[in-house]
């Protein structure tokens, strides 16, 4: 069964890379297409993919939203895991920092916000608007990702990764005991979005309908995939890989491994920030206890089932961790189960994960033409 | 055969002593490379040929003594200061990227020559004028891809392109050229895991050419190769050393060892017993008696 299905993916991935290159880019245009329509999604036939269609299901753009920021986090982590191969188990880290950076500098009621009021003497209404929100958020998990990379980035493998699952938690456990600045185990409310501080007559960003929310999610998504898309096909993308596949080789040719690491992690961090930054406007309200060691677990998970060093993969990956427990309900208590087992099975049948990464062919012949004629093949 | 006090000097190991715990891997060696010869390593197993390379390469520092190249202190320095320096290598057991395909494992090299980082590969704001010969060329017969190819080819009429994409096209380039010069252009898009054997060898060879060395180490790149495949790679060797790099030459086999290098340094437990030109070396006693022993007739 195992190579059917092998077979299968592989047919499917062959076919899609032999279309004409026109075929591929109205075939990916029309992908976006849906993915902008999905939150609306009514064709009858296809309405048992929605999760509001079984009873107690949550709302279908909600849910939607989640998975949008679940793909966001998992391709931050693709560059720290799958490109540059530094595991990371403390991702939820960067995710709360971002959460936390809109948190304290947006919402009116956050410590950070009230002191700076009393300090410069402004109005009760006043915080940090939403926009400057997000240089800071990317600011600070960036400059927190090379707080964690500098020193522990020189250990490999199985150390780091006991770090980083030390140092999420580590995060946790200070916002939580830090009441005089972080608000401590209550949290923080009124955490702002795009329109200000959650309101009933925000007309676009409100609380009832999140399809915008979606929206901006899904555009953020698609802006980040292009970029570390290109990453990915140029030096800095091709030197992670050779740290990964060996560190030592690269090193001897003129790679420097911490630098690249040092970087991978900035920008993992980065978008697991940014992540946590929509999932906490967007939410309204957080606190310390959301973000445990389990949902590292979680986007590791997403990472690794999906197709480590694959983006297609990991968004695929963390689509279904997201939405398959949403949409079958019933089975949510068994949820870690039912994750435990689909990790066994994926190892087992197809331990690349389930779109395994894959080098892309280069188009060489203008540059095979460019290649100075005497230069003789050395072989006959 | 050679005169060393005419030539420059471009590699010196000067006493040299490593020691791990209480094993002496080398122990006081010192030798000089000339610039533009053939210096042949040679040693029974175990003897410290390896741990020089690695010495030399930054991937281990000697306990006591240095390395001087191009007159300048190597030791201390990390593994890819001493490559932009000018110092490549290959390794004994092959070490390639195995999910990287032929070309991007060649392309790691030249990458070490240009200057784009994460942010200019990222937004791609550094740019500059090209020859019209060079502009992205329409040639699609597809209206829609054609369509495309005309926005990029006017973007890059008004502005110029990015150094990233001029980079990427010469180090694609380069390691085309590299990748024919060692005989395995026609693999350039195969993962590098995919590749037989001796291609493997080649890559690693192309690769570590791609970082424009002075001074290229071969570690034993002819281990596990038949005599046709041998001769092809003395050959190869030749060729590399008329483009005017130096070569050092770690290799078990006799026979290559005598034909393509100009002098040869004797290793044993990590001291060097012995140092000169082929016919001196094979005729040395001392070598005789600690390496070549019986195999020095067979050869």
């Amino acid at each position: 069964m195992s190579t059917d299905v092998r077979g299968f993916f592989a047919g499917v991935g062959e076919r899609w890379r032999g279309l004409p290159k026109w075929q591929r880019m109205s075939g990916f245009a029309a992908f976006i297409a849906v993915l902008y329509y999905l939150p609306l999604l009514g064709i009858p036939g296809l309405m048992w993919l929605r999760t509001d269609s079984i009873e107690g299901g949550n709302n279908w753009a909600g849910v939607l939203f989640t998975c949008a920021i679940y793909v966001l986090i998992a391709i931050g982590l693709n560059v720290v895991i799958g490109l540059a191969g530094l595991l990371d188990l403390g991702y939820v880290g960067f995710f709360a920092l971002g959460a936390y950076s809109v948190a304290l500098f947006g919402s009116t009621q956050s410590p950070v916000v009230k002191a700076l009021q009393e300090k410069f003497d402004l109005s009760q209404e006043w915080a940090v608007a939403w926009a400057i929100c997000i240089p800071i958020a990317l600011a600070i998990t960036m400059i927190s990702g090379v707080i964690l990379g500098w020193p522990t980035l020189r250990l490999r493998g199985d150390y780091l990764a006991i770090v980083t699952l030390g140092f999420g938690e580590i995060i946790r456990i200070v916002i939580r005991n830090g009441k005089e600045w972080s608000g401590g185990p209550s949290g923080v409310a009124a955490i702002p979005g795009p329109q200000g501080p959650p309101a009933p007559d925000n007309k676009i960003f409100g609380l009832l309908d999140i399809k915008p929310w979606y929206w901006l999610a899904l555009s953020i998504v698609l802006v980040v995939v292009f970029l570390v898309r290109r990453l990915e096909n140029s030096r800095v993308g091709r030197a992670w890989l050779a740290v990964r596949e060996d560190e030592d080789a690269a090193a001897v040719m003129g790679v420097y491994p911490f630098k690249f690491k040092l970087w991978a992690f900035a920008i993992g961090a980065a978008l697991g920030g940014l992540s946590g930054f929509l999932y906490a406007s967007r939410g309204g309200f957080i606190e310390p206890n959301q973000f445990n060691a389990q949902l590292s677990i979680l986007f590791v998970a997403m990472v690794v089932v999906g197709g480590s060093g694959n983006m297609a993969g990991v968004a695929l990956g963390a689509f279904l961790l997201a939405y398959l427990p949403e949409r079958f309900r019933d089975f949510a208590e068994w949820r870690f189960l039912v994750f435990g087992l689909a990790l066994v099975i994926v190892m087992l049948l197809r331990p690349q994960g389930l779109i395994p990464s894959r080098r892309r062919a280069r188009e060489l012949k203008d540059r095979q033409e460019e290649v100075a004629p005497h230069v003789a093949a050395n072989r006959t | 055969m050679s005169q060393p006090t005419e030539r420059e000097v471009l590699l010196d190991v000067d006493h040299v002593t490593l020691r791990f715990g209480g094993v002496v891997a080398l122990d006081d060696v010192s030798f000089s490379l000339y610039k533009g010869e053939i210096l042949g390593l040679i040693g029974p197993n175990g003897a410290g040929k390896t741990t020089c390379f690695n010495v030399m390469t930054g991937v281990y520092k000697p306990t006591s003594g240095a390395v001087q190249f191009d007159q300048k202190r190597i030791t201390g320095r990390r593994p890819h200061e001493i490559n932009r320096m000018g110092v490549a290598r290959t390794f004994q057991n092959i070490r390639l990227f195995p999910e990287m395909s032929a070309i991007e494992n060649v392309m790691v090299g030249t990458d070490s020559q240009h200057k784009t980082s994460v942010l200019g590969a990222l937004f791609r704001l550094y740019r500059k004028r090209v020859k019209p010969e060079e502009l992205p060329q329409v040639t699609s017969s597809n209206g829609l891809v054609r369509a495309v190819q005309q926005i990029r080819r006017t973007s890059a009429q008004i502005f110029g392109l990015s150094r990233h994409t001029l980079e990427e096209r010469a180090g694609e380039r380069k390691s085309l050229e590299l990748l024919r010069f060692v005989g395995i252009e026609h693999r350039a898009n195969d993962l590098a895991r995919n590749l037989p054997y001796g291609d493997q060898r080649r890559l690693e060879i192309a690769r570590a050419l791609a970082t424009e060395p002075k001074l290229l180490c071969l570690d034993e790149p002819a281990a596990g190769f038949n005599p046709a495949e041998k001769e092809e790679l003395m050959g190869l060797i030749r060729k590399i050393r008329e483009q005017g790099q130096t070569i050092l030459l770690i290799e078990h086999d006799m026979r290559l060892v005598m034909g393509v290098t100009d002098r040869i340094v004797v290793l044993e437990f990590g001291k060097k017993i012995a140092e000169g030109s082929p016919a001196e070396v094979r005729d040395n006693p001392k070598v005789i008696a600690a390496y070549l022993g019986e195999t020095a007739d067979a050869s």
